[in-house]
């Protein structure tokens, strides 16, 4: 029956718009999902290449045994690295610079992920390194060329060994920002290293074992790895690298969640509408089935069958072309972004045949389902009122599965909580405005004359309907307000924000007595005063009155997390002081002392940390400085942004607790491009100081948000696509009316022109009010995204309401006249036939 | 007593004086299952205040010769004049402009528009035409035909009787040289369908106008004083009868 049902319905056309806005709903959210998957499979191949694969294994010692044996396991490709401090030689014995630096040695096909980025002079043009330094050759760094003031040709002398200078590394694949790691860096090929002579007993030569491959056999290498890493090694992945690269990650994950579950909504929107027309184009034919003797079961199951198959046909539909889609759209990101785009994998496809069912269920089937209600009587008197489903059956299930839906996209409840609150709180506010704005109309249409008049005055004499018509296009453009003008908004001002405050220059070493004098050599520069941080190295010692010791008293810890620890209880830290706390750190627990200087020494540790060190507020720690002890009390625990590029400390110590020991200071400032003389002259007044020239790092953090900008945008304008269908679908589920309305006006003597002028003036009408109520909406709701989502301040933009206002007569005027276009093509007895038949 | 309409007689009729002159008229449609003729050389006359009823089985083709005559279609073949307009030399907006002009209609279904309140659904056609003062004509009408105090009801607030009242009044309101009506009692019971053709009627005689109409209702066919019989597309008789 449900069968027969539909293929007539397909038959007669009936079910073209319900059909094309669940494919709409199917294809907006599937796309988005194999795009998004894609995407951040991109993404983490991006983040693994930021490591040189997608897993490394670091030692002291060389890796043998279990871990180099899984690198040789099917699907994984494998390289090393061996590093080592070495003096580095330029020139003769007359013009001789030497250097204290840092050797790597490649092995071949290193990096596994990502490239060196060389240059040929220190301001040359940028490429990518093919592969690694050729036998005989060395790269340099392009700092340590600098300091060492050598060019390529120049013989490098490293141990025993005369290297040729081919290039300078700008940037290294797996650069971890390192602050202090100022020392130029040699690059030779692993296969030159013994000849160097510098391997020997007691070289202080670390091994990297790098590792990249099919998903699975990197899942499986990194098992096997972490069961039988020996002392002294460890295992990176991307996992626990770079915790400003995380911070990004997830960022970037935020926003494409958000694109994608603004596109459920509008998609449901669209099955609501449609549903609602298909809905009232079987009221005659239900009255008939009910005169027949149908029971309400037979219509359910005819009904709610035909909407099941529906769904299935069109999720089946959409699923295959958002498959297209993602291939075109694969194809031309890994073309922008010059990588490659790993392929979707197969959940998408299953999360698209979800969604529309879900869709379908929630928004399609109360006004379908409600047909069973139809009165047999409407066979007789056509003019009965249509039998709507209960408001709150209809409204429970939407919002039940808007939830359900906002939920599973966003990924997290509160993301997906904000957004629920912001969808219905923005509906009701839409509604609100839109009333508003007609009574407006209403008032206006009585000064206007002929087709105008009657175009404006369907706007306000079907107001409830107009109600519903603007807040559901106003819904959809918002979501496109948000999604272009809001999220470039955003994304810019994340951007601005990364470029204008972060520092790129990291000046450590300052002394006591240098303090002065470089606020002096800034001021004389024009440049800023600089925020000096005390520096004091210390070594952790107890930890509420239990010695730490360097090794744990019995056996190796086990998990990967105490092994974290045992590295954090062996390093040296750097603690500094502060009274105030900038806005990049927030306190999370305990009171941050401030102004008021403790009698006893406190500590405010990142929270981070202290979860990995098992501290609590009240804590006791002691730090062993230069032979003397530091015991404090940890009263506060901080959140820091590490992506602020800025200073920070892991342990903060209340002022005047460091008075005493020996201190350098640490600053970062921002020197403009143009001042290229900033660091020689810098050094050339205070010798001892070691400036980081973090430029490229920065440039590399700015690429990575760029490229991850791309991502968001192409997803983006999935939901833009998504919109504006939705809008269409708006425009068609009262296109009876207006066919109606048109071919009687013609009868009537209406002239093309008067009928175009009629219909363009109401959609016009309607996509004013729809964009001026979306752009009102779009600031309130990306005001509160902005602030408590992403932690951006926020500002009412008032573009906003000029293209949300020219966008909405737009879209609405052309889609409108697009999807009336019959009324003024067909002859008028035409139209009324079909309308009315 | 019955005799040939004005096509078979041998005097020609002064198109002058014609409200409508209908020659050779054919409609054909294609279907998947072959073409189809739905009328086929139809051909009469119709003069200036006739009262004129188109009878015929269903299917015979009725409402699409209606559709013709009234320039709401396009004919196959044949020509129609009205009131000396030539409707198949005239684009749609042609049509239109004619149709606003000369036309009223009547509907089984009404067709009133539901959006629009009794008022200004009688006010719609005077102001597609442009006329200055369209407020003042539509109230007397909608007064006349007894729902002066109903102007700012919509129609699904109205039964269908006065449903069908404001379709009398909006076609009358222009003074239309030809009214056309299609089963105007088709949707109403006896009794309001006979209160309607009584208003149809006193309305017609009052303007003056041409009044063609569809009807299986052989009591309004009754009142006409002509008929039109359509079988299969072909006009069989035209009888003039005693009104």
């Amino acid at each position: 029956m449900a069968w027969r049902q539909l293929r007539r319905d397909f038959a007669a056309g009936e079910l073209r718009i319900l059909l094309g806005a669940l494919v709409l709903a199917v294809l907006a959210v599937t796309a988005i999902g194999f795009v998004t998957d894609r995407a951040e499979r991109a993404l983490a191949l991006e983040a693994n290449r930021l490591l040189g694969g997608d897993a490394v294994v670091l030692g002291d010692t060389p890796l043998d045994g279990v871990v180099r044996e899984a690198a040789r396991a099917p699907g994984l490709r494998s390289t090393e690295t061996q590093e080592m401090p070495s003096m580095i030689r330029v020139g003769d014995a007359d013009d001789e610079r030497l250097k204290f630096g840092e050797l790597r040695a490649l092995g071949e096909g290193f990096p596994l992920r990502g490239r060196f980025r060389v240059v040929d002079t220190v301001d040359g043009p940028e490429r990518d390194a093919p592969g690694v330094p050729e036998r005989g050759t060395v790269w340099l760094s392009r700092a340590g060329a600098d300091a060492l003031d050598a060019k390529l040709g120049d013989m490098i002398a490293i141990g025993e060994s005369q290297l040729r200078l081919s290039a300078l590394v700008v940037q290294e694949p797996d650069a971890a920002i390192d602050y202090f790691n100022i020392a130029p860096r040699v690059f030779l090929n692993l296969a030159d290293l013994p000849a160097t002579g510098l391997v020997q007993e007691g070289s202080r030569l670390r091994y990297r074992l790098v590792v990249a491959g099919e998903p699975d056999a990197v899942e499986g290498f990194i098992r096997t790895a972490r069961e039988g890493l020996a002392r002294g090694q460890r295992l990176e992945t991307v996992k626990d690298a770079r915790p400003e690269m995380r911070s990004a990650l997830d960022r970037a994950d935020r926003f494409l969640s958000l694109a994608a579950l603004v596109s459920v909504v509008l998609a449901a929107v669209a099955v609501a509408m449609a549903a609602r027309r298909h809905s009232a184009r079987h009221l005659s034919s239900t009255a008939v089935m009910r005169c027949l003797g149908a029971s309400q079961r037979t219509l359910v199951a005819t009904h709610g069958g035909e909407l099941l198959l529906l769904g299935l046909i069109a999720s089946t539909i959409g699923v295959v072309l958002a498959f297209f889609m993602q291939w075109l759209v694969g194809n031309w990101l890994s073309g922008a972004l010059k990588m490659n785009i790993p392929a979707a994998g197969w959940v998408p496809a299953v999360q698209g045949y979800g969604v529309g069912l879900v869709v379908l269920l929630t928004f399609g089937a109360p006004p379908i389902l409600a047909l069973r209600r139809v009165p047999a009587l409407r066979v007789l008197r056509r003019d009965l009122d249509r039998t709507e489903p209960s408001s709150w059956l209809v409204g429970l299930a939407g919002v039940a599965g808007l939830a359900a839906l906002l939920w599973w996209k966003a990924g997290s409840a509160k993301l997906g909580a904000t957004m629920l609150l912001g969808i219905i709180a923005t509906l009701g506010v839409l509604a609100a405005l839109a009333w508003g704005l007609i009574s407006v109309v209403r008032r206006l249409r009585s000064r206007l004359r002929g087709s105008l008049r009657y175009g404006l005055a369907n706007v306000s004499r079907r107001a409830a309907t107009s109600v519903a018509q603007v807040t559901a296009l106003g819904l959809g453009l918002m979501a496109l307000l948000l999604l272009t003008f809001v999220r470039t908004d955003l994304l810019d001002r994340w951007q601005v924000a990364l470029a204008k405050e972060a520092p790129n220059r990291f000046i450590v070493n300052v002394q006591e007595d240098q303090q002065e004098p470089m606020r002096a050599f800034m001021a004389e520069r024009g440049l800023p005063a600089p925020d000096l941080f005390p520096m004091v190295r210390g070594r952790l010692v107890a930890h509420n009155g239990e010695p730490v010791k360097a090794a744990p008293a019995e056996g190796e810890p086990r998990s990967e997390e105490e092994r974290r620890g045992q590295r954090r209880r062996d390093r040296e830290y750097n603690l500094s002081s502060a009274a105030t706390l900038r806005e990049d750190n927030r306190v999370t627990a305990g009171t941050f002392w401030g102004q008021q200087r403790p009698e006893k020494p406190e500590l405010s540790v990142e929270e981070g940390f202290a979860s990995s060190m098992g501290w609590k507020l009240g804590d006791r720690v002691a730090f062993d400085i230069a032979g003397q002890r530091l015991e404090a009390t940890v009263t506060s625990l901080r959140k820091v942004e590490w992506e602020s590029f800025r200073p920070n400390f892991i342990v903060l110590v209340s002022p005047g607790a460091l008075a005493g020991y020996a201190a350098s200071y640490i600053t970062a400032m921002h020197v403009p491009p143009e001042r290229t003389r900033f660091t020689s002259e810098l050094v050339a007044r205070f010798p001892n100081l070691s400036v980081v020239d973090v430029d490229a790092l920065l440039k590399q953090a700015r690429s990575t948000a760029d490229q991850v900008s791309t991502v968001v945008e192409v997803v983006f304008y999935f939901s833009l696509l998504a919109g504006l269908l939705v809008l269409m679908a708006a425009v068609n589920a009262s296109q009876d009316e207006r066919l109606l309305e048109g071919g009687v006006m013609r009868v009537l003597g209406g002239s093309r022109r008067q009928l175009r002028l009629a219909q363009a003036s109401e959609f016009a009408a309607i996509g004013l009010l729809s964009g001026l109520t979306a752009a009102a909406a779009a600031s309130l709701l990306a005001g509160v995204i902005a602030t408590q989502v992403f932690g951006l301040p926020w500002q009412a933009d008032w573009r906003l309401v000029g293209v949300g206002g020219g966008l909405g007569v737009l879209a609405a005027v052309s889609a409108g006249m697009f999807a009336t276009r019959r009324v003024l093509d067909a002859p008028p007895s035409v139209t009324l036939r079909e309308v009315q038949g | 007593m019955p005799h040939d309409l004005a096509m078979h007689t041998k005097v020609q009729p002064d198109p002058q004086r014609l409200a409508l002159q209908v020659s050779e008229l054919g409609k054909r449609v294609s279907l998947p299952s072959g073409a189809l003729t739905i009328l086929d050389g139809v051909g009469f006359s119709i003069s200036h205040g006739d009262t004129v009823a188109i009878v015929g089985a269903s299917g015979s083709g009725k409402s699409t010769l209606l559709s013709l005559m009234a320039g709401l279609d396009t004919p196959s073949s044949g020509s129609v004049l009205l009131d000396g307009e030539p409707l198949s030399a005239l684009d749609e907006d042609g049509r239109a402009r004619v149709r606003g002009e000369k036309v009223g209609f009547v509907f089984q279904s009404f067709q009133l528009l539901p959006s629009l309140t009794a008022l200004e659904n009688v006010m719609l056609p005077l102001e597609l035409r442009g006329d200055a003062d369209v407020e003042t004509p539509a109230r007397a009408i909608l007064a006349k035909v007894g729902l002066g105090e109903r102007l700012g009801h919509y129609p699904r607030q109205l039964s269908g009787g006065e449903q069908q009242r404001v379709a009398l009044a909006r076609a009358f309101v222009t003074r239309p040289a030809v009214l056309f009506a299609d089963e105007p009692t088709g949707n109403l019971d006896t009794r309001t369908g006979q209160a309607i053709v009584e208003l149809l009627f006193s309305l017609n005689a009052e303007t003056g106008t041409t009044l063609v109409l569809v009807t299986h209702d052989e009591h309004l066919a009754a009142r006409c004083g002509r008929r039109l019989r359509l079988d299969g597309g072909r006009l069989v008789t035209g009888e003039r009868q005693a009104s």
